[in-house]
């Protein structure tokens, strides 16, 4: 768990070296494992957060409660992670407009640290109803990408992909594939998309820090050669 | 112990309420624990890595963070203080509201700070961070606050408990960063000033020994200068502010003398603890009372347990453990302690009679424990040794028990110190006692609504008191201008009065400045030695004046002149006796007589044709005015627009040069001069018979042939005048009689610079070289008191040896190349002279042997002014706007700073302070240990070099056709005397001290002399 947190200014610290003797294309498929890394470690922490809420149905078995989802929960999300970090970079270069909105890592840790109280707000906090509760993680996921995004193509993004992820995971569920601890499916459901959200936006972040690193490594490089 | 269920409240099972504990914290529960906190430390860190630019990072890191915790605590702080408790669980709330509240303003503003201009003051940067991102900062702050505003209208408890802490962390934060970490910010940036300056030392002053000199050595000079620089001035500064203050400042600086306000807090603070202490419910007062109860005689023994002061929990309670109360436990002594909060538990002892009172339970108090805080619990048992986890406790509903009891019994019963406790009414009826228990919460819980309007009322009143009184504050005490470089006052308008930092103008003075008129042209040179003052103008006419009472002694006019008509007006009657020059018979003029020097086309140097053979003859005139000619062919226009330059920018090489003359005639004053030889000439007295007598007596002066050359500098020390001419020739005259006693000209470049001290010349020449001369009498002098003044006893007066023989001046040493382009300044004290140059460097050289003994170099520009004194204490002014401090003993820089926006003009040094003038018309004044600037006067146009020193707190400027007087060590103006009729008189460019205290300004062409006495009369 710690390792693929310690990841994250992994490469930056090696950036140099690896960038001066490898390819764009090694960079990217090294921002790959990275953001893959922070996605399943997102994964586990997370749902760990969630099973705390009923934290008391369950047994005190540590190992069992990490791992009581299914095995293939964190790499999809670990998938789905790098593949949004990739992709936010990549928009923003297609789209000729380069992320100048806040771009440091502090900034990052930060929204990082406001992805998890959401999550943490959604797991601990009592709302009176599911509708109070969306409408607040809607807010808060909103005020997210405002505060450290506000481009309109990562606001695109995240409501594409919260809307994508949200059907994912209904379909599993409807086939059975996969189920939720807690049997309140509309519950379920109703903080789904804003969560997915969130977390697009904040993978997103990440992985154009690591693009933007990436972008003023190689300048460097080639300059160097 | 009789116990009756109350007939209206019934025992209902499922009003049992059980309350499950969890587990011991584990590792599922910690690792997102973890994650939060590892996730805090790496945005701290990421933050913090910005911090760049400053002398300690780690510092000023860990005042960002301690900004935001402190914040936080007192978010905590605030909200308990007005009755929240918190249910949030501090650990894991903690990260989110760091990450809520930030670093980032703290970043911003020292970014924005660290990139203001590092050569201002450091306040002044502090101000232009502070207002450059003044709005960015406002604008995310109150982003901020509106977005946790609508996370507190989400309606959800632990929400709207978290926004809470967040505002309020989010205000305190702010009120941190700008009254703390500001000061820290500032305290770092100094720090790394004063190590830039240690860092750019040479190597060679790796001495420690730098500072430590330099202090002794200025507690040396006062005491040494003190006895020689007999000033009937004393300023007592105290008094002396307390008649010229304005009063609001004279409040502020009684409030700062005295710390009242500093006293005041700590007064306050320290009662406040007292109080705070003494009414604590866990504090002094009731573990006073404990130990009262315990000592005194309990009433009865059936009483059953005495109520425990709330708080106080009994270290060893009889009943030792139970983890589920009992469902009759009769007695339950520990809910007590919480007297309006558990009412339901209350179990009334001392139960007697079986009367029923009406005592009514409403449904809102079985709910009453919900408002206890969720650690109440834990922390409850945790008296008990017993932990909770993994177990539960079961609420049991409330059973209602009547009791009866006669008044007597009740009052016997009560505890001594319930007749003060608020929900005891000590009249009341035992019902009436409970019932008004009872009744407590439901009350509090109405008014505590009221209350918390009122404070809301009350904090948004103080809020706006306090903007108000921050915005008075600022208003009254900083200048409209501040945190603008260059500060102080604003440029003065023609015809305003002078005036301070605070618009505050002193009033005129009356005296009327003895004006010395004589000259024809604008004055460029002066040089004094107290008793006489010698004044050159661009005419190339010398006078001589007695400093004392304004006469003119002598006058030389320019040597080759014609002699020509002038209208007779021309002198003053004041000027009763006066030799008279006549300069038309000596030798033809030579118009082109200087070397190129920087500012001035030049025509080739020409030699003299005559050597010093003095061939003219000069007839003595008496009352009757004789003229100076003016000369037609002479260079006016090329010294007008040499000078004119001067005038608008300030610079001018000439008063460099005069200004060298200047300090060095207060310098020399106690040496002994030599008084060249006048045969048959009387010595010149002071009154006006003895100057009858000796201008009927005086033989026939001597002049020199024509030099070809304009003056470039002058000394004058005793009666002897040095002159040195651009053509490079050295003349010494005799002040009194007018007569060249000797000259030199074996170098034809101009001299530039001139040092008169201890029978020794030095003469910087326009190649950059010196020429060391020697003045050498012939027969044994006979030292004669030089006009007997009774007020310069104790100093050495400069007695003048008045011998038959001649003076010859020898050229004893020469450096061919001091410098590698012309010596700009040049000043000799304490054996050393030094030089500053065009070529951005400073020599030090040894006067008895002319050796050089260091080269200084640090200015990044020519250098134009230097002070030396005799403390060893080098100050040297370039064109850079730099002004370095030097220790001549070690030839190390003590400090370094940037003045002034373009050259420095001059330079003058106290014990404690440090004075320059730039070409931007500040006068700056720093102190002399620190480097840091004290305060600034804003000088009229083109008066920005004239400034002199009178005693070590006094200073004298000169304006548009004043001189204004300055108190040094606060920088307040003191007087502003006028010096002509018109208001739109010339500026005063010089300001020369002499050693009586009176000042000769050259007013156009006309000097006036003003008795400083009479400035402090007018104070007195």
């Amino acid at each position: 768990m710690a390792e693929g947190k310690t990841e994250s200014p992994g490469p930056k610290k090696r950036g140099p070296y690896i960038s001066s003797i490898t390819s764009q294309s090694v960079n990217v498929v090294i921002r790959g494992v990275v953001l893959f890394f922070i996605g399943v470690f997102l994964a586990l922490v997370l749902n760990l957060l969630q099973i705390q809420r009923n934290v008391t149905l369950f047994p005190p078995d540590v190992v069992t409660s990490i791992f009581s989802s299914a095995w293939w929960v964190p790499p999809c999300c670990g998938t789905a992670s790098a593949v949004i970090g990739l992709l936010y970079p990549c928009i923003d270069r297609h789209l000729g407009e380069p992320h100048k909105f806040k771009r440091e890592w502090s900034s990052v840790m930060r929204c990082v640290a406001v992805f998890v109280g959401i999550n943490h707000a959604s797991a601990k906090v009592d709302f009176d109803n599911n509708f109070q509760f969306s409408l607040t993680l809607a807010a808060l996921s909103v005020g997210l990408w405002w505060t450290f995004d506000r481009s309109r193509s990562g606001f695109g993004l995240g409501v594409g992909i919260a809307f994508l992820a949200t059907v994912v995971t209904q379909l599993l569920v409807y086939n059975g594939v996969y189920q939720y601890t807690s049997p309140d499916f509309l519950y379920v459901r109703s903080w789904l998309p804003c969560i997915f959200f969130a977390g697009g936006i904040t993978m997103g972040n990440i992985g154009r820090q690591l693009a933007m690193y990436e972008c003023k490594v190689i300048p460097e490089k080639s300059h160097q050669e | 112990m009789l116990l009756h269920p109350s007939p209206n409240c019934s025992l209902r099972a499922e009003n049992l309420v059980h309350v499950h504990f969890k587990e011991e914290i584990g590792i599922a529960e910690l690792i997102p624990l973890v994650t939060t906190y590892i996730i805090l430390f790496a945005y701290i860190y990421f933050s913090t890595r910005k911090i760049d630019m400053v002398k300690s990072k780690w510092g000023l890191a860990l005042a960002a963070v301690v900004t935001v915790l402190s914040s936080l605590l007192m978010s905590v702080g605030l909200c308990t203080l007005f009755g929240l408790t918190p249910t949030l669980n501090g650990g894991e709330i903690f990260p989110y509201l760091v990450v809520v509240i930030g670093l980032e303003n703290v970043l911003v503003l020292t970014k924005s700070v660290v990139s203001t201009p590092v050569d201002l003051e450091v306040k002044l940067r502090i101000a232009q961070g502070l207002s450059s991102e003044s709005w960015s900062i406002m604008k995310n702050m109150a982003t901020e606050l509106g977005i946790i505003l609508i996370g507190y209208f989400t309606l959800v408890p632990a929400i709207q408990e978290f926004c809470l802490f967040a505002v309020v962390g989010l205000v305190s934060d702010f009120f941190l960063q700008m009254l703390f970490f500001t000061t820290v910010l500032s305290i770092d940036i100094r720090r790394m000033e004063l190590a830039d300056l240690n860092k750019r030392l040479p190597p060679e002053s790796c001495l420690p020994s730098a500072k430590p000199v330099g202090r002794p050595a200025r507690y040396e000079r006062q005491l040494a200068v003190r006895p020689s620089m007999p000033h009937t001035i004393t300023l007592q500064p105290s008094s002396f502010r307390n008649l010229r203050l304005p009063k609001r400042l004279r409040v502020i600086y009684f409030l700062a003398r005295t710390r009242l306000a500093q006293r005041l807090i700590m007064a306050g603070t320290v009662v406040w603890i007292g109080i705070l202490v003494y009414t604590d419910p866990a504090g002094l007062r009731t573990y006073l009372a404990a130990q009262v109860t315990e000592q005194s005689p309990l009433g009865e023994g059936s009483l059953g347990p005495m109520p425990v002061p709330s708080g106080v929990l009994p270290a060893s309670h009889p009943d030792p453990a139970f983890s589920i109360f009992p469902p009759d436990a009769p007695k339950l002594p520990e809910n007590q302690t919480l007297p309006g909060e558990l009412p339901e538990h209350a179990v009334p002892e001392g139960v007697h009679d079986s009367r029923a009172p009406e005592v009514t339970w409403g449904p809102e108090d079985e709910e009453l424990w919900r408002k206890l805080s969720f650690r109440h619990w834990p922390t409850l048992f945790n008296y008990y040794n017993i932990t909770l986890a993994k177990r539960y406790i079961s609420l049991l509903p409330v059973i209602p028990v009547t009791l009866r009891l006669n008044p007597r019994e009740a009052l016997e019963g009560r505890h001594p110190q319930d007749g003060r406790s608020a929900w005891a009414p000590p009249e009341s009826l035992p019902a009436g006692l409970w019932e008004a228990a009872s009744k407590g919460p439901g009350g509090t819980q109405a008014h505590g609504d009221i209350t918390l309007y009122k404070v809301a009322a009350l904090g948004l009143a103080a809020g706006i008191v306090l903007v108000l009184l921050l915005l008075c504050l600022y208003r009254v005490l900083c200048p409209r201008n501040y945190g603008q470089p260059g500060g102080g006052p604003g440029r003065r308008r023609r015809g305003e009065l002078p005036c301070d930092d605070y618009g505050y103008a002193p009033p005129e003075t009356e005296i009327v400045p003895l004006v010395l008129r004589g000259h024809l042209m604008d004055i460029e040179c002066l040089a004094s030695d107290g008793m006489l003052l010698v004044s050159c103008c661009l005419a190339g006419q010398v006078c001589v004046w007695d400093a004392q009472t304004g006469d003119c002694l002598t006058r030389i006019p320019r040597p080759g002149s014609r002699r020509d008509s002038c209208g007779g007006g021309a002198f003053e009657t004041q000027e009763n006796w006066e030799r008279l020059s006549d300069g038309g018979k000596t030798s033809p003029e030579e118009p082109g007589d200087s070397p190129p020097l920087r500012h001035r086309p030049r025509g080739p140097a020409q030699p003299s044709l005559f050597g010093d053979q003095p061939d003219l003859t000069c007839l003595i005139d008496t009352n009757f005015s004789v003229q100076l000619p003016p000369e037609p062919t002479q260079p006016e226009p090329r010294h007008r627009t040499g000078c004119g330059r001067s005038r608008d920018s300030g610079y001018d090489f000439s008063r460099l040069v005069q200004r060298v003359y200047q300090e060095e005639g207060l310098a020399a004053a106690q040496v002994p001069a030599l008084r060249p030889p006048s045969p048959g000439s009387p010595l010149p007295q002071a009154s006006q018979e003895e100057g009858a007598e000796l201008e009927k007596g005086s033989p026939p002066l001597a002049w020199a042939p024509n030099t070809a050359g304009s003056i470039w500098s002058l000394e004058l020390q005793g009666n002897l005048i040095v002159v040195g001419r651009s053509s490079g020739r050295l003349e010494v005259w005799d002040a009194i009689e007018g007569m060249l006693c000797c000259s030199n000209e074996e170098v034809s470049s101009g001299i530039t610079a001139l040092v008169f001290l201890d029978r020794r010349i030095v003469a910087a020449r326009l190649n950059g070289s010196l020429d060391f001369f020697s003045l050498e009498t012939h027969t044994s002098l006979s030292p004669l008191q030089f006009r007997g003044t009774p007020g310069r006893g104790s100093s050495p007066s400069s007695s003048v040896y008045s011998s038959s023989n001649t003076v010859a001046c020898h050229l004893t040493h020469t450096v061919p190349c001091a410098h590698q382009k012309p010596i700009t300044a040049l000043r000799a004290a304490a054996g050393r002279l030094v030089t500053g140059s065009q070529d951005h460097t400073l020599r030090v050289f040894r006067l008895e042997d002319s050796c050089c003994l260091f080269t200084l170099q640090g200015h990044s520009g020519a250098i134009t002014t230097v002070y030396i004194d005799q403390t060893m204490v080098l100050a040297s002014g370039g064109q850079d706007g730099a002004i370095c401090l030097w220790d001549v003993l070690t030839g190390s820089r003590v400090s370094h700073t940037f003045a002034h926006r373009g050259d420095v003009t001059s330079l003058t040094c106290t014990t404690s302070c440090v004075i320059s003038s730039g070409l931007d018309d500040l006068i700056n004044i720093w102190d002399r240990s620190t480097g840091i600037k004290l305060y600034s006067i804003q000088q009229d146009l083109g008066c920005g070099a004239s400034l002199g020193v009178i005693s070590d707190n006094l200073l004298v400027t000169g304006g548009q056709g004043c001189v204004s007087f300055w108190d040094l060590n606060y920088g307040d103006l003191l007087q502003t005397v006028y010096l002509g009729k018109n208001s739109e008189a010339q500026p005063a460019r010089q300001i020369l001290v002499l050693d009586n205290a009176a000042i000769v300004c050259n007013f156009g062409s006309e000097l006036s002399l003003v008795y400083v006495p009479s400035v402090l009369e007018k104070l007195d």
